[in-house]
């Protein structure tokens, strides 16, 4: 049992290691990780508070994107049966809960919302949403969602603080004035830190099996850095 | 051992095995005192071993057509076991792939190595970059997003600045009056069929007239001139075993950095797979700002420095020449770094310096500052090229010791 601890504490250490290369590619190309997410509406977007490990907070997000979110959105690469299986949810429930426009818990999150009907609405499509958090980033999208304001102006009445003249109405209104303001917030990080899980739902399994790539290269170049060595001992 | 040595006699009556082993790797002699700058010709070779292994899984799941090459990128992503580790191999690959290059081609600034009896060698090599450079633009229309689609539009348009017939040769290479599902389709023939053949065959002819001449070294010592009573040189080690298990120590440690982006960060912060991507290309919606991949940028940031669309292109052009005929720019008498003069030294950081500022730059939006910035640097690009005959000839150079310093 010992034995097991101390592996764990390598793996964890390895990870750690890991996330401070990431942290060191990121400084280098700081500049154009900033760039590359601004987007619009810059002083306006705040720091996404998400955690991708939060199974908890991912199925609170699940619920709400499910209730609020798929009715006119799909996420069409995204299967009930990969959400059911990544974040714990039972099949049953998903299947009781999370489906509404299906019966198979094999099928994409798609919605019942008509292409030509959605148009005749909104004036266009509204987007496919399982790669939004890769299209904009998780702190966009978050600004996004908190980000609605009242706008005599727009169609809907309502505009948003980074998307300006946005097409969609504030179909979130009634859920923030259940919750209240603090509660909403922390509704809306839960809502984003799930469309982030779809946008790359590997990416737990990639930084695992990564952390023991890693961790086999650091082994490996033990006996190649000494049969190096062995042979060019003699190389004057 | 009798045994292997009886089919190798076997093999050798007809084929020449051993003596293909001895000439390339056993009894290839290689200057002893290559330093870490010597490592990336070998990791090109591992990048393109891992491009090609990677490339051939994709397209058993990948579809090459507007309508569903996006989708089936996702699903590779997704659904294909794995298939995320094989994109983000591929993706990640291709940035590693120019690393790797322009460090290999910054050796060869370096130390002279393009300069007599090695003109075929670099120039191989510079045919090995132009090629990866198309092979890489090509790639990257596949996956189909909006940055796909905008960069191989913006690329493509330099076609119709060729006089008379450019609207329409431009017509003929996408195959429509737009980019379209034809256009992907041709793509993919090119990047998967045409270019890799052309590619492997420049590569080997890269070794080969390496090795018919033998390797250059930090020294720019010819180490054939020393040789002992067997005709090898005092200066040389055979490349196997020697630098086969040095080149694997480097494999390693370049393995650990590339796999750390790979498991880690395999976006890049936006720069290796860019946000604009996770959306499908659409012709009606032009993003904010285009921006080609990183290794392009800094031939971008010279076609964007000149006032004029013609001229810009023609440029473009003329940054890529003008390294073909570097072997007969460098007039020096020597041809390691460590010998020439001042001028040479402080020539190459400042080219240096322009290149990557330029590169830089490439990934911006346009300022007037930074336009002026880049026709400065682009200046300086081909200042450094075009005074290289007079500085090179005129400058004092340090006298060259007989036989080779070891680095480490």
């Amino acid at each position: 049992m010992k034995n097991i601890a101390i592996f764990r504490h390598i793996f964890q250490a390895s990870v750690l290691l890991c996330r401070s290369n990431v942290l060191l590619f990121l400084v280098i190309f700081g500049v154009n990780v900033a760039h590359a997410s601004g987007g619009h509406g810059g002083e306006h977007i705040v720091t996404a508070p998400i955690n991708y490990k939060d199974k908890v907070s991912l199925q609170k997000g699940a619920k709400i994107f499910m209730n609020n979110c798929s009715g006119c959105h799909s996420a069409k690469y995204i299967r009930y049966e990969r959400i059911s299986q990544d974040l714990g949810i039972p099949i049953e429930i998903v299947e009781k809960n999370l489906m509404f426009t299906t019966t198979k818990i094999g099928d994409p999150i798609l919605t019942a919302l008509p292409a030509r009907q959605a148009k005749e609405w909104f004036g266009i499509v509204p987007p496919d949403l399982t790669l939004e958090a890769r299209l904009r980033g998780a702190d966009w999208l978050y600004s996004y969602l908190i980000g609605f304001y009242p706008d005599e102006k727009r169609p809907w009445g309502v505009n948003n603080h980074v998307f300006d003249k946005v097409g969609m109405p504030d179909v979130l209104a009634p859920l923030k004035k259940e919750l209240g303001d603090k509660q909403f917030e922390s509704a809306m990080a839960d809502l984003t830190n799930f469309m982030v899980y779809i946008a790359e739902p590997m990416r737990a399994e990639r930084e695992t099996i990564g952390a023991w790539v890693l961790i086999f290269l650091a082994i490996f170049f033990i006996p190649v850095y000494f049969l190096n060595r062995e042979y060019w001992k003699d190389v004057k | 051992m009798g045994f292997f040595n009886s089919i190798m006699s076997w093999v050798d009556a007809r084929f020449p095995a051993t003596r293909m082993f001895e000439d390339h790797l056993s009894k290839y002699y290689a200057p002893k005192n290559f330093n870490i700058w010597y490592f990336f010709g070998s990791l090109s070779l591992l990048v393109l071993v891992n491009q090609l292994l990677t490339g051939v899984w994709l397209t058993m799941s990948y579809t090459p057509s507007g309508e569903g090459a996006f989708d089936s990128v996702e699903y590779i992503m997704r659904d294909v076991e794995y298939g995320w580790l094989i994109r983000y191999l591929h993706a990640v690959g291709a940035s590693a792939f120019f690393v790797v290059v322009y460090l290999h081609m910054f050796r060869g600034l370096l130390y002279g190595s393009y300069q007599k009896p090695r003109e075929l060698v670099w120039i191989f090599g510079m045919l090995i970059y132009v090629v990866l450079m198309g092979e890489a633009f090509f790639g990257y229309l596949l996956p189909w997003g909006q940055m796909s689609y905008w960069g191989a539009q913006v690329i493509l348009y330099l076609l119709s600045v060729i006089p008379v017939m450019g609207e329409d040769l431009l017509v003929w290479v996408r195959g429509d009056y737009l980019i379209s599902s034809v256009t992907v389709k041709r793509f993919f023939a090119l990047h998967v069929i045409a270019l890799p053949i052309v590619l492997l065959g420049l590569v080997v002819m890269h070794i080969i007239a390496l090795h018919e001449v033998g390797s250059n070294n930090p020294d720019g010592i010819d180490i054939k001139a020393k040789k002992d009573e067997k005709g090898v040189p005092l200066d040389g080690i055979p490349f196997h075993p020697y630098y086969s298990v040095h080149d694997l120590k480097a494999v390693v440690v370049f393995m650990a950095v590339f796999l750390s982006v790979v498991f880690f960060f395999p976006d890049g912060g936006g720069l290796l797979l860019e946000p604009p991507n996770f959306e499908p290309a659409n012709s009606m919606k032009t993003p904010d700002h285009i921006a080609p991949v990183w290794y392009f940028t800094p031939f971008y940031s010279i076609l964007r420095a000149i006032p004029n669309k013609e001229g810009g292109v023609i440029f473009l052009g003329a940054a890529l020449a003008v390294l073909f005929i570097l072997p007969w720019l460098d007039r020096s008498a020597v041809r390691s770094m460590r010998y020439k003069g001042i001028i040479s030294k402080v020539a190459l950081a400042i080219f240096v310096v322009a290149f990557v500022t330029l590169g830089y730059l490439g990934t911006q939006g346009p300022t007037e500052i930074k336009t002026n910035i880049a026709r400065v640097c682009t200046a300086l690009y081909f200042l450094y090229f075009g005074a290289m005959p007079f500085y090179t000839y005129f400058e004092a150079t340090k006298p060259v010791p007989d036989r080779v310093r070891m680095s480490h």
